[in-house]
């Protein structure tokens, strides 16, 4: 790499460290650019692509306090406001949950959480604890049929995070700012779940990926 | 550094720079948008109030809604979802939310509306709590932007009251 510090810099072409003249040096600029330079950054960019990926992942996990960070929208009961395929980012703030909120919550016994709006709350006079009923904005009818047998009610415990927001704007927008009303901290890129939901209804393909990156991890060059 | 690879992931990553810009931007021009919303709701009947078997309240109203949203819409918006919420308190509940109708306004010509419904949802308590109940009815909207921070509001209604007795 030129350090290109004056008219007779020490410059390291490859792997040799040489003064060179005016002459030389002109010659290098204007005629072959890029052949003599050392690249001392990885030649291999997937494989920094693949880390950062999982540094990223890793670090909102820290910062939103969720086990699950980000979750995939896989049906359409929420809408026209999002769609299968979107992917939503999950903040669980400590404010009360109040109706009209979008809830991502798990159902004892069903692996895959649902994202649905907050109908009606009650909450404890004593405890402060609060029991909540949620539908999705497209269906007909209210979420009792999804939630376990002879459950009535969802539960703070139940509820992984809140969503807000949307739009491209996914990876800035995370680090979220103070909303009025609730704090919501969810956005989302639309489509890019379909990954996601490709590697749910088809698990060779998640195999076949998670072997490729593995395979890219290893072999690349840094 | 020309390679390919490299040319690629700096054109991907200013793309994808770029339009998280942009988003942010969008967003940003909601705030410059001073919405006057306004509404009322008048409760035209109780259809019926009764006791559940298990001893819950429940009871059926017909509403008349009256709403001007439409200054809630900018550029920016997608939809508005709004939906009306009878919210009161009773002794073993500090604050009861109960949502009695909803909508989506998919676009501004929609937003001024005027209906006649009775409550999509049913209005049941935890308990019997209902009978001479005040509570408010509130207009709740979320904005839903094409792009951006989503945010929502209300209206506040007082002095409703059910009868007195189960009917």
């Amino acid at each position: 790499m030129k350090s290109g510090a004056g008219n007779r810099g020490m410059v390291t072409t490859e792997g040799r460290n040489c003064t060179e003249t005016e002459t030389e040096k002109r010659k290098r600029n204007g005629v072959d650019r890029g052949k003599h330079r050392v690249d001392q950054v990885p030649s291999d960019p997937s494989g920094m692509i693949v880390t950062s990926a999982l540094i990223i992942w890793k670090a909102l996990m820290c910062i939103t306090g969720s086990e699950s960070p980000v979750v995939v929208v896989l049906s359409g009961s929420m809408e026209p406001g999002f769609k299968r395929g979107d992917i939503l980012f999950l903040h669980m703030s400590k404010d009360p949950i109040r109706a009209g909120e979008i809830v991502v919550f798990n159902v004892d016994g069903r692996e895959i959480p649902i994202v649905h709006r907050v109908i009606k709350v009650h909450e404890r006079q004593d405890t402060g604890e609060v029991e909540v009923l949620t539908k999705g904005d497209n269906n007909y009818g209210d979420d009792r049929l999804l939630y376990a047998q002879g459950q009535l009610w969802l539960k703070r415990q139940h509820i992984m995070g809140r969503a807000v927001g949307s739009g491209f704007g996914a990876p800035l927008a995370i680090f979220g700012e103070d909303l009025p009303g609730p704090n919501l901290a969810l956005r989302f890129l639309p489509y890019v779940g379909w990954v996601t939901i490709i590697m749910t209804e088809k698990p060779i393909i998640k195999y076949i990926l998670i072997g490729a990156l593995g395979l890219l991890v290893i072999t690349s060059k840094d | 550094m020309h390679s390919f690879g490299y040319r690629a992931n700096a054109l991907l990553t200013f793309a994808v720079t770029i339009l998280a810009l942009m988003c942010a931007i969008a967003s940003l021009s909601d705030n410059l948008n001073t919405p006057s919303p306004s509404a009322q709701i008048e409760i035209l009947n109780i259809n019926w109030f009764q006791k559940q078997p298990h001893g819950n309240d429940e009871v059926s109203l017909t509403l008349n809604i009256t709403a001007d949203l439409q200054s809630l819409f900018t550029w920016n918006t997608k939809q508005l979802f709004i939906f009306v919420a009878a919210e009161y308190e009773t002794p073993k509940n500090a604050l009861n939310q109960v949502s009695l109708w909803d909508a989506i306004i998919p676009a501004k010509e929609f937003a001024k509306f005027s209906i006649h419904t009775s409550n999509k949802y049913r209005f049941i308590d935890q308990g019997h709590n209902l009978r001479s109940k005040e509570f408010n009815l509130t207009l709740h909207w979320h904005v839903m932007p094409k792009t951006g921070k989503m945010f929502a509001n209300k209206i506040v209604m007082s002095g409703y009251r059910l009868p007195e007795d189960y009917r």
